[in-house]
């Protein structure tokens, strides 16, 4: 059979990108997680102009729509109307919608950079401890040993004590959120790195790194041509894990106090506001708590649903 | 078929330019030995090693196909691994075309690769899941640094085609193939660089029997058409026979016979052979009855951290005597082109006749009741 006489249109193989994406169209879960997902973000990153239309600034205050005696918000549902979607702050009348989607970009990038740092270290780590093990193996795996062993909250808690308020070139919040990112980001990587190598020392010994081996590739090459591309699946799986796990991080050190300065809007922020009150306005405690739930279940459920597709043992 | 013609061409020439280098084997091995350490403890101190291959000696000749057999354990896939260079051996010497490639580094071996390449077991394992096709077979092209005349992809879809495959599957994915279409490819793979010694290391024993004769057959059309030279791993002793010119017997990290094909399954003269031969299955039940020398080994392969004494087979052996305990038996030529390690061959004459029997030698063998 000659190349002539087939049709001009070459045959496509179906990459295993391309055969999980198929999968993840058919996986109405994590399609709907997904969608909520990139709702999210969207929110996050057009928060200001959203608030100029349906909302008033984050930290304008709004005193006249507070019961001056008992400090609860005027109207039902925590004051909630059409002017005020999702009510008022106690005290000092501030808009919770437009602090929600303000809090959504804290807590988002605080998550997604923190993952990324701890995707960079721990997969360049993991990766190097499995696939060179011995000695670097030996010392990379006991410092993950030992990071896993820290009492994270209590550490973050400590250092967030006395970064100063500006540093490089930060002030206020950024510092804090700089802190936030790097210490969540510094204390993830152990786990994702642990994955890696894992994966790394299983994919070591496949017979196609040997036949690499033999048509005389060195280590870089097998490393980013051979390992590389089948530890994309695992790194991204366990990413798209992280982040929500970070959003409640985050939520919580900004709840014990340690997150964002006021008045920076910030989920874990409100949670801890609203307990001193939460019996005259059990609102403002419902509404960032289901924000939360709603987030980390949309990442949580996006994040199966990747795996479920990635998994090459599915069906 | 022009440009197989000129493939051909290229070591030919060389074999013709040199008449006595025709005399010089391909590959030799002398003494070869691979000791995986065992590291115990705390300082993984050395506390044993594994002798997976312990002394071994033979040649590989031009256009010939070496057949290697025995049972798992037997060191035979961690040879292949030690003459292809993706082990190190411990000691001895393995020399290809007259150079010594034994502890050669990955620098120092990437031209070699060019002329020795490895067929590999599993299909499954052997193809990188994310790469396409064309992508796997075109990467002796990359990693060579070589150009093939017309491009890399028209080489490639034509080494497809070669190997039986549609070269407009270039952009496909392994798992889009069945089993024998992925050996296939993986066949082609090792052939890019047009290879004077391929090692093929159980080459069908993952495939189904029926495409077992397909993979066994383009192997052998190859071999005719590209002059190859094959050393061929298996346990499977049909595929051996069907496909080696000579073939070594391996147990335990030695070889135990080293024979022509027709020399070793007439007149096997180890008792293992023996037993082996007395395994294969014969594919029609009215002479099942007829073949009633079945020998059946009793126990296990003893462990290759520390090998019986002696002759390593004498635990397991029916004709042990006790000189098997404590000499161990040469690999020697008793016929031309045959050779054994046994003081007590069969079809031939005794080495060391007179020997006291072990006691309870003769109980190492059962006779099937069937």
């Amino acid at each position: 059979m000659s190349v002539a006489d087939v049709p001009a249109k070459a045959i496509e193989g179906r990459s295993p990108g391309r055969i999980a994406w198929m999968r993840l169209k058919r996986d109405k879960v994590a399609l709907t997680g997904g969608v909520v997902v990139i709702f999210l973000i969207l929110v996050a990153v057009f928060a200001p102009q959203i608030v100029s239309l349906l909302g008033h600034p984050p930290n304008e205050f709004h005193e006249d729509l507070i019961d001056p005696d008992l400090g609860t918000p005027i109207g039902s549902f925590g004051g909630v109307s059409s002017d005020f979607l999702l009510g008022v702050e106690p005290t000092n009348g501030r808009d919770v919608f437009s602090r929600i989607l303000y809090g959504a970009r804290i807590s988002l990038i605080v998550a997604f950079l923190a993952a990324f740092v701890s995707v960079v270290i721990g997969s360049l780590l993991g990766a190097l401890a499995g696939f060179l093990g011995g000695w670097v193996d030996g010392v990379i795996s006991r410092l993950m040993d030992l990071l896993l062993a820290f009492p994270q909250l209590l550490f973050t808690i400590a250092l967030v004590s006395v970064v100063p308020n500006s540093l490089m070139g930060l002030e206020g919040s950024s510092v804090r959120m700089a802190v936030l990112i790097l210490v969540i980001g510094f204390f993830g990587w152990p786990y994702i790195g642990r994955i890696v190598r894992g994966q790394t020392m299983s994919l070591r010994e496949r017979e196609y790194v040997e036949a690499a081996r033999s048509l005389g590739a060195g280590r870089g090459y097998i490393l980013i041509k051979e390992l590389l591309p089948n530890l994309v699946a695992p790194i991204l799986v366990y990413s798209t894990l992280i982040i929500p796990t970070n959003i409640l991080t985050e939520a919580a050190l900004s709840f014990l106090g340690a997150g964002v300065k006021p008045p920076t809007a910030s989920w874990g922020k409100m949670l801890s506001d609203a307990i001193p009150i939460y019996q005259d306005d059990p609102m403002y405690m419902v509404v960032p708590g289901i924000t939360i739930f709603i987030t980390v279940l949309a990442f949580n459920l996006f994040g199966d649903g990747l795996r479920d597709a990635l998994d090459p043992k599915g069906s | 078929m022009n440009e197989t013609g000129a493939q051909t061409g290229a070591p030919r020439a060389a074999e013709a330019s040199g008449a006595s280098a025709a005399e010089e084997p391909l590959l030799k091995v002398t003494g070869l030995v691979k000791h995986f350490p065992i590291n115990k403890g705390l300082l993984r101190r050395q506390s044993g090693a594994v002798k997976a291959v312990d002394g071994i000696d033979f040649d590989v000749r031009r256009g010939e196909t070496l057949g290697i057999v025995g049972e798992s354990g037997c060191g035979k896939s961690t040879m292949g691994r030690l003459i292809t260079r993706l082990l190190e051996p411990s000691s001895g010497k393995v020399e290809f075309e007259g150079k010594d490639i034994t502890h050669l580094g990955v620098a120092g071996m990437r031209p070699l690769r060019r002329d020795v390449q490895m067929i590999f077991q599993d299909p499954y394992g052997s193809l990188n899941p994310r790469h396409t096709v064309g992508t796997i077979v075109g990467a002796p092209f990359k990693l060579q640094k070589v150009t093939p005349e017309g491009g890399v992809k028209a080489e490639v879809q034509r080494l497809l085609s070669l190997v039986g495959l549609n070269p407009e599957h270039y952009n496909r994915y392994p798992h889009e193939f069945s089993g024998g279409q992925r050996q296939r490819i993986g066949i082609a793979r090792a052939l890019a660089l047009k290879p004077k010694l391929v090692v093929a290391d159980e080459p069908v024993s993952a495939l189904d029997v029926s495409i077992q004769a397909q993979v066994v057959n383009l192997l052998d059309d190859l071999q005719e058409e590209l002059g190859l030279t094959y050393v061929i791993i298996a346990h499977d002793l049909s595929v051996i026979r069907h496909v080696s010119d000579r073939i070594a017997v391996m147990y335990l990290g030695k070889i135990v016979e080293l024979a022509d094909r027709k020399s070793l399954y007439e007149a096997p003269m180890h008792p293992y052979t023996t037993a082996l031969m007395s395994a294969v299955p014969v594919p029609d039940p009215r002479r099942r009855g007829a073949k009633s020398g079945r020998i059946l080994l009793k126990g296990d392969v003893p462990s290759p951290i520390s090998p019986p004494s002696g002759c390593r087979f004498h635990t397991r052996c029916w004709k042990a005597t006790e000189l098997c305990t404590t000499q161990e038996p040469p690999l020697v030529a008793l016929k031309t082109g045959h050779q054994v390690a046994c003081h007590h061959p069969e079809n031939a004459p005794d080495q060391a006749p007179g020997d006291k029997a072990l006691p309870g030698a003769a109980e190492a063998v059962e006779t099937p009741t069937l």
